[in-house]
């Protein structure tokens, strides 16, 4: 009898779908002129002074393993910088864990909190990792459905319909990626009384929080009355600073939940990239004027891209986080998928369906304005044409 | 920190002086009647001084111009100071920018010309023989890599690869 490794893959992983971003975009990069609004990433490159501080870490030879929880001169920074901006007060040497990207941290959280048969609340349309690593985790995902009446926001009600004795954990993942909505105070305030005397942890995926637009900066709901003990904050580089490549993140959250995910962590990953943490105490030392820079820039092209989709007659709500707008295609009444595929081969122009992040993102597509005007505009106009061929 | 509709017109001027009024009124959320009132006011004002396109003449196709950086020292006139001086050195066509220095020389200058010889000339026949200058010191550019925050190098491709997220 032959040896067959397919027999051998985790069912877990096996019965686990392909992500719906990848196999698209698959495509699209094999596409002459076709040009692209899918990429979930900044593309600003990093600034020169925080690579130049990764480039003389090299220098100097800091080519070794760091402690596993992080460079202890990098944890001092992230908790100066959770109290300068949210203030929130951490102990850097038991309250922090610094992780391979937001996504590690993300990871963490579930293997160390989740039980066989625990059910975790994931608000949808979100980021496509959440549902196969509570499932990894042995966890339950359960989906909260946002709506786009309620501007992609978690509301009370939702929650407190979707709770039972099982319910371990929520994963609120706000500014949201693929919606751009955002939760207010006042949204956080309702959220909590939810929550208060349950047993619920909460994972705030807090990624985008340096990009919002408008004159309310990012809540962190670990800022709520009798929130801060139950949340784990996941936070990180990539987006603030556009250190994607870099791989940064981390967590941030009692003493007990850090434990536990540095004791995953030791095993797994044993400690993020030096050069990276190096490069990190920089980026938050000296790096809030580049975020502003960048916050600024997004900004132009959100307002372009928002306005050109409603004038096209795509209904766009405002997205006031990360770098997504969510426009609704209902009104061609095609599926998003189906739109997806005929606009990129129809007009070579490729854009993420909103399915790919839920069942509840069906009927929306995601355009990231991570891109140049140029290039945003030409994107612009292609979708105008395509949509004059449908009528 | 809020940046008022001003400074974002001129920022965004800056950075593509060729975009619609119509789209720079969307990204600062305003008219295209208010951002012409605002544009009207800086030119006035002398805020923008003009609209030019950055070119990288390396890469034109024209003939070579060749740029040269000039130290001067000088002795400030009685009563005008430096700006007299300044004045008359603005006057020629051949000279792109003035900036009054501190440290060691008193003038940055940038002159250009078509060859070596005709900014050679041009420092020998009317920068130096004026009377308050002491000294000059003339420094030919090579090679461009950065003009006003442009980099001069052919700009990089969209090298992000395709990721789940």
């Amino acid at each position: 009898m032959s040896f067959n490794p397919e027999v051998m893959i985790n069912k877990v992983v096996s019965s686990m779908p392909p992500s719906g971003i990848r196999k698209f975009f698959d495509v699209a990069a094999e596409m002459k002129d076709c040009i692209s609004l899918g990429v979930g990433e900044p593309d600003f490159v990093t600034p020169w002074h925080i690579r130049d501080e990764g480039i003389y870490s090299l220098e100097k030879g800091h080519t070794h393993y760091t402690s596993n929880s992080g460079l202890k001169e990098l944890r001092v920074e992230i908790c100066r910088y959770m109290d300068r901006r949210f203030s929130l007060k951490y102990d850097p040497l038991s309250q922090v864990v610094v992780t391979v990207g937001g996504s590690e941290a993300i990871d963490l959280f579930c293997r160390s909190v989740i039980s066989p048969g625990d059910e975790v609340l994931v608000c949808e349309p979100s980021f496509v990792c959440y549902k196969p690593i509570i499932s990894l985790a042995g966890g339950i995902p359960v989906v909260i459905e946002t709506k786009v009446e309620n501007d992609f926001r978690l509301t009370a009600d939702e929650l407190r319909a979707a709770v039972t004795p099982k319910t371990r954990a929520l994963i609120l993942p706000f500014p949201n990626n693929p919606t751009g909505g955002v939760m207010k105070r006042e949204d956080l305030e309702e959220i909590a009384e939810v929550l208060r005397g349950t047993n619920i942890a909460v994972l705030s995926d807090e990624i985008y929080a340096e990009l919002t637009y408008g004159d309310e900066r990012h809540v962190s709901i670990a800022e709520i009355d009798g929130m801060y003990d139950r949340t784990v904050i996941v936070s990180g580089f990539s987006k603030s600073y556009a250190m994607t490549g870099w791989r940064l993140g981390y967590a941030v959250g009692h003493p007990a939940f850090i434990a536990a995910m540095t004791k995953v962590h030791q095993y797994a990953i044993m400690s993020a990239p030096t050069t990276a943490q190096y490069a990190a105490i920089e980026a938050l030392r000296n790096g809030d004027p580049d975020i502003e820079l960048m916050r600024n820039d997004y900004n132009y092209r959100r307002q372009i891209m928002v306005s050109g989709f409603n004038a096209m007659g795509l209904e766009c709500f405002e997205p006031n986080g990360a770098f997504y707008c969510f426009p609704s295609i209902k009104s061609t009444g095609m599926g998003s998928s189906e739109f997806c595929e005929r606009l990129l081969y129809d007009k070579k122009l490729a854009v993420v369906p909103g399915n790919a992040f839920g069942e509840s993102g069906e009927g929306f597509i995601r355009c990231s304005y991570a891109y140049s005007i140029k290039n945003i505009n030409e994107a612009l106009n292609r979708m105008e044409a395509f949509l004059r061929t449908l009528r | 920190m809020s940046y008022s509709i001003k400074d974002r017109v001129l920022d965004i001027l800056h950075k593509d002086c060729r975009l619609p009024l119509e789209q720079i009124a969307i990204m600062v959320s305003s008219t295209p009647d208010e951002v012409a009132a605002i544009i009207d006011e800086l030119e006035s004002n002398g805020t923008i001084m003009g609209y030019g396109a950055r070119v990288n003449w390396d890469k034109a196709s024209g003939p070579d111009a060749v740029t040269a950086y000039i130290e001067l020292r000088v002795t400030p006139q009685r009563n005008q100071g430096f700006d007299r001086i300044a004045e008359r050195i603005y006057q020629y066509p051949e000279v792109k920018s003035v900036n009054l220095m501190s440290g060691s020389y008193d003038f940055g200058i940038t002159v250009e010309g078509a060859n070596i010889k005709e900014i050679s000339l041009f420092v020998s026949q009317h920068l130096a023989p004026m009377e308050s200058v002491l000294g000059t010191a003339t420094h030919f550019v090579l090679k461009r890599y950065k003009f006003d925050g442009v980099i001069c190098a052919n700009p990089e491709s969209d090298d992000r690869e395709v990721i789940s997220l």
